[in-house]
């Protein structure tokens, strides 16, 4: 029970995918241009991730050492082609605005480090739960970065105005901001970690 | 005229990494030296061109056969193993050109600007200028040259600026990763002065 709980919120604090780890980047600078947007991408990141640990773990003693990764890569986009599908027929909006970076997943540094440091050693529960843990941490923090530029670039957050309609410091949800706002918010994580220990 | 204005349009205006996101992992690794730079970038340029390439005309043989929804399989698929036999042909043919670029090889093929722009001539974007949103072959080959120069210019632009960073005393919570994010913001905002320009 233990071990499985320690799993499982090992991806959301310890050896979360974007402080801890520093992947994904792409997907975490683009698309947090709303609360929105991070938490759809940050979700749909989770559904690969899980799917294609359990088969991974499944057919980890089937796949051959030499052609894993080769192999792992297929798993993967076979789901995130199942997950292009099914959000082209029911959330087409959504869909249009992630554009580009759902089948981007595809090279997604975590849902092959996952597979490759996770899921083909170990029993599928546990790879499920690995799968759930880091897709929560990476959707927490895709969330969190993408409230944090709404509210600086808008003044909404989950389309609820805070300040008043004629605030907004636009920078923020354009291309430079994204990146201002990660590094603080790295900072302010690095400066939490040093202080706790 | 039009293939000038995707060279500005996609070097300057629409930079991969600066205002699209694509290639952040590179651009955020091996940019600490100048020389790495623009080996790197060297790389991806002769990868993606070839690359876009290929994919567009495999492309065309999807859409024949009606076989859409396998594309991202399909593409990444063969990126993969055109980074393996291009490293394999590049050891045979040309050692010295295979001594510079061979390290950053296998590197490429989790490089999302690849994918990313195979899927983006394949598809059609918006990013082109003068209305041209789906690109022929000599287009799309132009577009992805060009997005390559463009992620050079701006990996060595940032290793240049970091090579001058790693001198300065920086506060111990922005060591790292964070102090990169904003530098790269800055340089960002000095490149959205080029919006509009095409």
């Amino acid at each position: 029970m233990s071990n499985a709980w320690k799993t499982l919120t090992n991806g959301i604090f310890k050896e979360n995918p974007t402080f801890g780890l520093v992947l994904g980047m792409c997907p975490t600078l683009a698309t947090t241009t709303s609360a929105v947007n991070g938490m759809s991408m940050g979700l749909a990141t989770l559904f690969v991730l899980v799917c294609s640990n359990v088969v991974i773990s499944m057919l980890k003693n089937v796949i051959p050492d030499k052609v894993r990764i080769p192999a792992f890569i297929v798993v993967i986009a076979t789901f995130v082609s199942i997950l292009q599908l099914v959000m082209q027929a029911y959330v087409p909006a959504i869909y249009a605005t992630l554009g580009i970076f759902i089948p981007l997943i595809v090279v997604n540094c975590i849902v092959l480090g996952r597979a490759e440091a996770f899921a083909c050693k170990n029993s599928i529960g546990l790879s499920a739960l690995d799968g759930i843990g880091m897709g929560l941490g990476f959707t927490l923090s895709l969330t969190l970065i993408g409230a944090i530029r709404e509210i600086l670039g808008t003044g909404c957050v989950f389309g609820q105005h805070l300040f008043s309609d004629t605030y907004g410091a636009l920078i923020f949800v354009l291309a430079p901001g994204a990146f201002i706002c990660l590094g603080y918010v790295m900072a302010l994580v690095q400066k939490c970690l040093e202080h706790s220990k | 005229m039009i293939y000038f204005l995707i060279f500005i349009s996609a070097i300057f205006v629409n930079n991969i990494v600066l205002s699209q996101f694509l290639g952040i992992c590179p651009f955020l690794g091996v940019s600490k030296k100048i020389d790495t730079a623009l080996g790197m970038g060297a790389a991806v340029a002769f990868v993606l061109t070839l690359a876009t390439v290929v994919t567009y005309l495999l492309n065309k043989l999807l859409i024949l056969w009606g076989l859409e929804f396998m594309q991202t399989i399909l593409f990444i698929l063969v990126i993969a193993a055109l980074v393996q036999m291009i490293e394999i042909i590049l050891k045979k043919i040309s050692p010295s050109l295979y001594q510079a670029l061979g390290v950053f090889l296998p590197l490429i093929t989790t490089n999302c600007c690849l994918l990313g722009v195979a899927i983006l001539v394949a598809n059609g974007t918006e990013k082109l200028p003068a209305g041209v949103t789906n690109p022929g072959l000599l287009e799309g080959t132009i577009f992805a040259f060009a997005t390559a120069l463009g992620f050079a210019l701006a990996l060595v632009l940032f290793a240049g600026i970091r090579e001058q960073l790693s001198m300065n005393k920086i506060p111990k919570a922005m060591q790292g990763t964070p102090i990169a994010l904003v530098t790269a913001g800055l340089l960002a905002m000095a490149f959205m002065g080029f919006s509009g320009v095409v």
